[in-house]
């Protein structure tokens, strides 16, 4: 087996949160955006993450990326750690992670033409290329993402929502970068573009032989694009496992409870349904519950979740879960 | 008789670059207690026929056609009348809450506001029968939490409140536009319970405007879907999601990732959004349809009545279906 | 295969595969900004002042600064503006031509406004948006810098400058282009931090776009419609300015003159029978001013982003 791609190793990233009014000196509190995450990408392979809002599955996205610096672990690319190297060397290895965002149409600089967005880390990174050369490798890239190469000197605002984000997918990929971080890449899409924006990203992956992890919180788009799971929850790993196993069989009281809310376009089946519908809402992250985080709107809660952090148990198969009381539960009749 | 009957609606907007039809001719009904959804994409209208028949448009909008509740016109009516109307008999929530919450008057005052106009209740017994409805919509300690202002809610109470709000006066008819799109999946379905139970015991009709497939399979007796303006199909929603007569509703359904099925690779519709500045005169459909014919274009398919379905679409259902 | 490759076969029919020019924001905005009568009016209006103070100099057969002797003390019967004399506006006090004098007068109160505001445009905008870009202490120090600086009074301070180092034009300048950058830096600052957290910003931090690069690139531009209203609407304010310190008799030193030095000459001599040493100044003042405030509003009218 090849060794992966990208190894995160006890992530973590707070952000210091100042109290209204409080002197300078005072020191802020911490907000555990993402605690000791870890996980292994292969190459090839795509990773989804699932998550509510507040999750910290966006935060994930960004340490990676190295927009938001993390404060604790370690991000190995390639061998590499990522986390450890100044903005300098970073910047170097920028080329080869790169993002895709959810609102297609604030990515891109409303002043620029399409041609210059797609360009931008082309001639950021290799800025001695001919002009010529620029151009062509973009054209041929709108082309390859479904865009009119004639449409390269329009602006942003002259297009749609689907066709918008194609151009960010095309400035995604103009490095031909190993990584690529999906934050929500459909979500402020319409059903029908959705479809067709998952199916171009599907492809592409293939083509370019791209590692992918895909963030959204829409758990269907996710299963259908990823080949692991990681089920988040106020910033920790509730449950990883591969597609299938994690959609049909999942063994974390959250992950059944995530994955039974959502809602299936049959209404035979849908109507059929039982769910466990969760009680409450997401704690605050400047005070996350002690012991297990989700202990709070547990179902299965017992006195020693509030006690020591459940640690990742391996079910084999890859399939880990962080909770002492797992168990599988059939959430879906699948067709 | 049909709670609310539309009849024909167009919605007009002017703007700097001409008038665009945001509704293009649109009829339904309601019967009372009655579920219905509206279901389509960006720019089909399905907003904008509410906000028609609420009376709530846009500045640079205006409203024709008919729009029969209890026998009377809400888009002749008299602005006093209508807002009668609007706060006791049809309610609407939306998408985001604090659109109406207002951020400087605790959740009591505004609730008990609304029983003291229209059921001239004291403010005492407005308060308590508030708060009475704040447990039914599962806030939970509900009597402390009343004196509380909007922003101290959570994105998934504030909407429970707007809810409970919505109901207090017993309104005929609710109408909901994507009352759960902001909202996290477990939000989600607890929001739908209450609606669903609510709606239940009230015996409220309930139109529900949204894009999500899977929210109308669990909650709505009827599915009308829309595009461009235009309704494309009206049916029961079981024989709607089992079996799509229109070109448009099978290709929505086909386009939507299913967590319980394994697909090589999702379905599409080809092209983007409609313009509505530049809608074809035919059917809104046919520049995207996969078995567009050539006088779809030009020729707008009339929305017909079979059995106990409507759809408008030139190729008949069976010829659609197979 | 293509996901809506018949999609993009049938587009491609219909329009021509020559690259398409596309319409940018800038280009939006200029179409609002024509479509705006009064708008239109006023840059009309900015031009024909603008032209008169370039060329109107060309105009006349008499120099701005030479004193017609032979008029002193009978100005108000024998300087009345006239085509015959060739003294359109008349003379002033001195017998000087006043047409000539307005004509410079014009040329130098716009040019203070427009120094003034170019000044602003690059310093203030380049100092808000470094301020706002880096943000924590770097935005700390620097915009309590401007804090400081903007809790003087700039009236004193300029005309214990005049006094002190003498009034020249140079002086003048320096006095109005050391105030006038603040307002803008702290309203650039105020956009750029909007600006910071769209996606686009993060985008090419992502792509490793150096911070410059990014202020530059990304961030002036975007913020270049808000400064450009600010500094039309700055302009007639220097002038103003300039013409209140000309009033006092610090500003421009004779023989050179400006609409403020005009106006303070021509008040002074209002009840001496020649009125028009006031009205002919007055006239351009408030024409220069009006075309300045109305291509400002239009101007924020067609940029306003709320329109979109």
């Amino acid at each position: 087996m090849s060794s992966p791609i990208l190894s995160v190793k006890d992530l973590s990233v707070t952000f210091d949160v100042r109290r209204q009014g409080a002197w300078p000196w005072t020191p802020p509190r911490k907000l555990h955006a993402v605690s000791e995450m870890s996980f292994d990408l292969m190459p090839g392979q795509c990773l989804g993450v699932v998550g509510e809002s507040g999750s910290g599955k966006s935060t994930l996205a960004r340490a990676i990326v190295g927009t938001v610096p993390s404060s604790g672990g370690q991000i190995n690319f390639e061998g590499a750690d990522l986390a450890s190297m100044d903005t300098r060397q970073r910047r170097v290895h920028r080329r080869d992670v790169q993002m895709i965002f959810q609102d297609p149409l604030a990515a891109l600089n409303p002043r620029m033409t399409v041609g210059e967005i797609i360009a931008e880390p082309l001639i950021t990174h290799e800025p001695a290329t001919p002009r010529a050369e620029v151009k062509a490798r973009v054209r041929e890239l709108m082309e390859r993402v479904g865009l009119l190469p004639n449409l390269i000197n329009r602006y942003p605002h002259e297009f749609s929502g689907g066709q918008c984000q194609r151009i960010g997918i095309a400035r995604a990929l103009i490095l031909k970068p190993k990584l690529v971080i999906c934050d929500e890449p459909v979500s402020a899409l319409d059903v029908s573009v959705q479809a067709q924006v998952v199916n171009l990203l599907m492809e592409l992956q293939k083509d370019f032989n791209l590692s992918m992890i895909f963030i959204a919180h829409d758990l269907s788009v996710v299963k259908h694009i990823s080949d692991e799971i990681i089920v988040m929850y106020l910033g920790r790993q509730m449950e990883k496992a591969d597609a299938k196993t994690l959609t049909t069989a999942p063994e974390h009281p959250y992950s059944q409870a995530l994955i039974s809310s959502v809602p299936i376009p049959d209404p035979v089946l849908e109507k059929a349904r039982v769910r466990p519908i969760l009680d409450g809402e997401l704690p605050s992250p400047l005070a996350p519950p002690s012991g297990c985080v989700f202990r709070t709107r547990c179902p299965k809660a017992q006195a020693s979740c509030a006690g020591d952090r459940p640690v990742m148990q391996n079910l084999g198969n890859n399939h880990e879960v962080a909770c002492p009381f797992h168990e599988p539960l059939q959430v879906l009749s699948i067709a | 008789m049909a709670l609310l009957e539309i009849e024909d609606l167009k919605v007009t907007f002017k703007t700097a670059d001409g008038d665009v039809n945001a509704v293009n001719g649109v009829s339904f009904g309601v019967d009372a207690g009655e579920t219905l959804a509206i279901v389509g994409e960006s720019g089909s209208g399905k907003s904008q026929t509410a906000f028609a028949t609420m009376g709530i448009l846009a500045q640079n909008g205006r409203a024709t056609g008919r729009a029969m509740f209890d026998g009377r016109d809400l888009l002749t009516m008299k602005q006093g009348d209508l807002n009668k109307i609007r706060s006791r008999d049809i309610a609407m929530i939306f998408q985001d809450p604090m659109t109406s919450l207002n951020p400087y008057l605790r959740i009591s005052d505004q609730m008990a506001e609304v029983l003291q106009v229209h059921k001239g209740m004291s403010k005492r017994n407005a308060v308590r029968e508030a708060a009475i409805m704040l447990d039914a919509v599962k806030i939970p300690d509900a009597k402390n939490r009343i004196t509380m202002y909007p922003h101290e809610f959570s994105g998934g109470m504030r909407q429970r409140i707007m809810i409970a709000m919505s109901l207090l006066c017993q309104p005929k008819l609710l109408i909901a536009d994507e009352p759960t799109t902001a909202l996290d999946v477990t939000v989600q379905a607890q929001i739908m319970d209450v609606l669903s139970d609510l709606r239940r015991d009230l015996g409220t009709a309930v139109i529900l405007i949204t894009h999500d497939l899977g929210v109308v399979a669990g909650f709505c007796d009827r599915t009308l879907v829309m595009y461009g303006g235009q309704v494309m199909e009206e049916a029961e929603t079981g024989a709607l999601f089992k079996t799509p007569t229109h070109p448009y509703t099978k290709g929505l359904l086909r386009a939507v990732p299913r967590l319980d099925r394994d697909d090589a690779a999702l379905q599409t519709i080809a092209g983007e959004p409609p313009d509505m500045s530049r809608l074809p005169v035919g059917c809104p459909f046919s520049p995207r349809c996969d078995v567009v014919m050539d006088h779809c274009p030009t020729v707008r398919p009339p929305l017909e009545t079979e059995g106990n379905r409507r759809r408008a679409c030139h190729l008949s259902a069976d010829e659609v279906t197979s | 295969m293509l996901p809506h490759a018949k999609d993009v076969e049938s587009v491609g029919e219909a329009v021509q595969l020559a690259e398409v020019q596309g319409r940018s924001l800038w280009a939006d905005a200029r179409t609002r900004f024509f479509r705006n009568k009064a708008a239109v009016f006023g840059l009309i209006l900015l031009v024909c002042v603008a032209i008169f103070a370039i060329f109107g100099g060309f105009f006349t057969q008499y120099e701005r600064d030479v004193v017609d002797f032979s008029l002193m003390g009978a100005n108000a019967y024998k300087g009345v503006p006239s085509f015959e004399t060739g003294h359109y506006f008349g003379t002033d006090a001195s017998g000087r031509d006043l047409y000539a004098r307005i004509v410079q007068g014009t040329a130098i109160s716009i040019m203070v406004g427009v120094v003034g505001a170019t000044v602003a445009v690059i310093v203030g905008t380049l100092y808000g948006a470094t301020a706002g870009y880096f943000g924590g202490r770097v935005d700390g120090i620097m915009m309590r810098t401007v804090d400081v600086l903007m809790s003087i009074p700039f009236m004193f301070v300029l005309i214990l400058m005049l006094v002190i180092f003498g009034r020249s034009m140079f002086m003048l300048f320096l006095g109005i282009g050391l105030i006038s950058w603040l307002d803008m830096a702290r309203i650039a600052r105020g956009q750029t931090l909007t600006i910071k957290n769209k996606e686009f910003v993060e985008v090419a931090h992502a792509i490793g776009v150096h911070p410059l690069k990014i202020i530059l690139r990304h961030i002036v531009p975007n913020l270049l419609g808000i400064v450009a209203v600010y500094a039309t609407l700055l302009v007639p304010q220097l002038i103003i300015f300039e013409s209140f310190i000309s009033f006092l008799g610090l500003g421009v030193q004779e023989p050179n003159t400006s609409l403020g030095a005009l106006l303070s000459e021509g008040a002074s001599n209002m009840f001496n029978g020649t009125i028009w040493q006031l009205q002919f100044p007055l006239i351009a003042f408030v024409f220069t001013i009006f075309a300045f405030f109305f291509v400002g509003d239009g101007l924020r009218d067609a940029l306003d982003p709320k329109d979109r």
